[in-house]
């Protein structure tokens, strides 16, 4: 490909453009607030946060530049803070509401006293604060997709390009396709979509199609309930995804490409527009790229939430204006796909690590990682854990330092029992297996899958049996009903689960469910189906003994299963005169014996639970017991209930 | 009524003419549609399928298809509760119930003072707040996470008093 010169000299000036902004940002004399409003961010009240930075200021009248960044993955921490003082490092600073911005603007800002208090650590080496990288959880990441994600002003396309950004692109420019194909074939990466397939091998087998002039387009149609990464990564930094898709449709030559993302995620839609059309008026992106004489048209294009739309074929189908349903491969897309033409499908995750590799070298991604699943992963690590967020760690990091020295371990000292791993298609991996490496082989071989990255903690309080249920009813729900055996066959699924998780199940039915689970995985066109039956597969395979108690004794041992779980005031416990539990009782189900301590009705009770969070801990006084039977009936007559 | 029929129908117009009458625009169009009612009146998918020129029944195969399509008018408040995996495993469907019973209808249903409409969602990746509730008024969506059956209540007030204060009434 010859290049014309002036490709590197425009870009060069670009570049200088953008470290003259970032300086003056930060040698601004000005103190410099930045606040994570990712969508997480904001609902836990970053927008508030912003405005009370903001009149505070202006009511103190104080002149500092308050700025927006995206999401740094600590969601438990958030809203975060950074406030860089000049002559100061900056500091982070963790679940900030409007009154601590306040003091923040008093303490800090007026006074100069960095507010340790509230400090999570500094973001540079600083004598005061040990820096954020020195917390368990920064040491055991490594952050390729996430690097810049709540460092940087997601709108700002100049400060992407101020942090190295957009220079991957421009290398690959002059690079021949070839090179560019190689250079990923021997970093190792394959997709983070789920399936893990050899990017290269894709990438090549697009290029070489006979069908005419391929189309890139990037999946964001993270349909996965429980993971919520590719979200993350397009609202905080969505200019490293669109360089990984503008370098793969150099690679396979695409000049048009689909950013596809959910409807269900306002804020990303809008993120990715605007660094879409400041890419273009820079002339990153569009007609004649930096003088180069190489066109690329992206358009976002907004999913309209369907599960099914992840898997490639169905979402071709969608962007065709047809109902989201897979049909039969091969051919595969990446040979024919968009209007009849070879058309690449890669993850947000896959496409953010490209610039990565093209950058740094394919060398110190392959080191990363292990021999077969290279580089770093974006996990989503939610449920029962003390600190849930999204963590990037490097593929063969253990279940145990996930959740223990990562997240911070289980919440509310309950015990560990399964992690959820790669949603409704994974599987749930039991404590016992917790020094698992996490790669794609293994975990496959586990039962599980790792899927697009979503893990939910499960502790001792959780139902195994329930939470297939729950997955089944996601699968069935979301079934596109081309497949017999995943429209019927999952319904079937479904009400044989019910039947049990409400105690009417018989030990036959288990049979019959392994039966039906390996004909719908057998039965299945796209991987909806044919992964449909995983979370009953791994359950059954590590949680029999639960399984059975439902169907034998009728009891839930996690006295989760409603139909199969009584809540029961202790009267030995309860103490006379509270009433804590009464008034937070949505149906009344709870009134005052003779004795003055309170009592369930059980018709009434609808086992929502507020009750045992309700009661003081000095008392504890609310147990759950299963199965129904062993209740006790109430002590003494109620009485004086009607009475006034 | 005549006249916001009228209406309507002008600027569903408007908004059909934007775009180009190619059938890979029908999703694009339903979506913009969506945007202006807040649902899809059955006139509507008539004029796109018009439009297009395909049949009404393809218009309504995909707006049936994918789960952002209503083809019922929306409450003023739009309740969505979270029902994804992290919000599961925190009990959102205790949450739902509470709204079920606070509101006295089902989930998919709208108040009879069309106030409210209840609906459930797969997740709005927000999990580390679980459980999780959306509420949408005018295209403004906020998000209440760790929520609890005694926050329905509050929120509901909260509305109420607006609402009954309001100049709507």
């Amino acid at each position: 490909m010859g290049l014309p010169s002036d490709t590197p000299a425009r870009f060069a000036q670009i570049q200088e453009e953008a470290s003259r902004r970032w300086k003056a940002l930060w040698q601004d004399p000005r103190p410099l607030i930045t606040v994570g409003t990712a969508t997480c961010g904001l609902a836990q009240g970053a927008g508030e946060v912003m405005g009370a930075f903001r009149d505070a200021a202006a009511r103190m009248g104080l002149d500092v530049q308050i700025r927006e960044v995206g999401c740094i993955g600590h969601c438990y921490a958030e809203p975060l803070v950074t406030v860089k003082m000049p002559g100061m490092a900056p500091y982070l600073y963790s679940r900030v509401n409007p009154t601590k911005a306040e003091l923040l603007l008093r303490y800090l800002v007026q006074d100069g006293d960095p507010f340790l208090d509230f400090v999570m650590g500094a973001l540079q080496e600083d004598e005061l604060m040990p820096p954020v990288w020195d917390l368990p959880r920064f040491h055991y990441e490594k952050r390729l997709i996430l690097e810049h994600c709540g460092l940087i002003d997601p709108e700002e396309i100049h400060q992407y390009i101020a942090k190295g950004g957009y220079r991957a692109l421009v290398r690959s420019l002059s690079l021949q396709p070839e090179e560019i194909i190689a250079e990923l074939a021997a970093a190792g990466l394959r997709g983070r979509g789920g399936a893990g397939f050899p990017t290269a091998r894709k990438w090549e087998i697009c290029r070489k199609s006979p069908y005419g002039i391929p189309i890139v387009i990037c999946n964001g149609d993270e349909g996965d309930p429980g993971a919520y990464m590719d979200r993350a990564v397009l609202e905080s930094n969505p200019h490293q995804v669109l360089e990984g898709l503008a370098i793969a449709a150099l690679a396979v030559g695409a000049s048009e490409g689909y950013v596809y993302v959910r409807a269900e995620y306002p804020l990303a839609i809008r993120r990715v527009k605007k660094a879409l059309q400041d890419a273009s008026s820079l002339g990153l992106l569009g007609k004649d790229m930096l003088g180069s004489g190489v066109n690329l048209d992206i358009r976002l294009f907004e999913g309209s939430g369907a599960f099914v739309c992840g898997e490639e074929t169905a979402l071709i189908a969608s962007i065709q204006g047809e109902r989201g349903m897979p049909r039969p491969r091969p051919p595969f897309p990446a040979e024919r796909g968009l209007g009849g033409r070879p058309t690449l499908v890669n993850n947000v995750k896959t496409l953010a690590l490209v610039p990565k590799i093209l950058e740094n070298g394919n060398g110190s991604f392959s080191g990363i990682g292990t021999d077969s699943s290279p580089g770093t992963m974006v996990f989503s690590v939610v449920g029962k854990c003390q600190q849930p967020g999204l963590v990037e760690v490097p593929l063969g990091t253990t279940l145990r330092q996930l959740v223990f020295d990562i997240c911070g371990g289980m919440a509310e000292e309950k015990g560990f029992k399964a992690l959820q791993i790669g949603g409704p298609s994974g599987g749930c991996v039991p404590a016992a297996l917790q020094d698992t490496p996490m790669d794609y082989e293994t975990l496959q071989e586990a039962g599980a899958m790792m899927g697009s990255g979503g893990i939910v903690v499960l502790d001792e309080e959780d139902c195994m049996v329930e939470v297939a249920r729950f997955f089944l009813e996601f699968t069935q729900g979301e079934s596109c009903g081309k497949c017999t055996f995943c429209r019927i066959g999952t319904r079937q699924m479904l009400e044989l689960l019910t039947r049990i998780t409400s105690g009417k199940g018989t030990p036959e039915d288990l049979e019959l469910l392994e039966e039906l689970a390996r004909d719908v995985k057998q039965g299945s066109l796209c991987n909806l189906g044919a992964t449909a039956p995983n979370p009953v597969l791994t359950t059954l395979r590590y949680f029999r003994e639960e399984y059975l108690a439902h169907v034998q004794e009728k009891k839930c041992p996690a006295l989760q299963c409603r139909e199969l779980t009584a809540y029961y005031i202790l009267p030995e416990r309860c103490a006379a005169g509270c009433d804590a539990c009464v008034g937070t009782c949505p149906t009344e189900a709870i009134y005052t014996m003779r004795t003055r301590k309170k009592a369930v009705e059980q018709d009434k009770c609808v086992k929502c639970g507020e009750c045992v969070r309700a009661c003081p801990p000095e008392y504890r006084a609310v147990v759950r017991i299963s199965p129904v039977t062993d209740v006790p009936l109430p002590e003494a007559p109620r009485a004086e209930k009607n009475s006034h | 009524m005549e006249a916001e029929d009228k209406e309507a129908r002008l600027q569903l117009e408007r908004s059909l003419k934007s775009f180009e009458p190619q059938r890979t625009n029908l999703i694009p169009m339903l979506q913009s549609m969506q945007a202006l009612f807040g649902y899809l009146p059955p006139w509507g998918m008539e004029e796109v399928a018009k439009y297009l020129s395909v049949p009404v029944g393809e218009v309504y195969g995909v707006a049936t298809f994918y789960n952002q399509f209503r083809l019922t008018p929306p409450g003023k408040y739009q309740v969505k509760v979270c029902t994804g995996t992290a919000c599961h495993v925190k009990r959102s469907y205790v949450i739902l119930e509470e709204w079920e019973r606070r509101l006295g209808i089902k989930e998919g249903g709208t108040t009879s003072d069309r106030l409210f409409s209840l609906e459930k969602v797969a997740c709005v990746g927000c999990c580390a707040l679980a459980p999780v509730v959306v509420v949408r008024q005018d295209s403004t969506e906020t998000f209440y996470g760790h929520m609890m059956t005694s926050k329905v209540n509050g929120l509901v007030m909260e509305v109420e008093r607006k609402e009954g204060n309001g100049s709507t009434q």
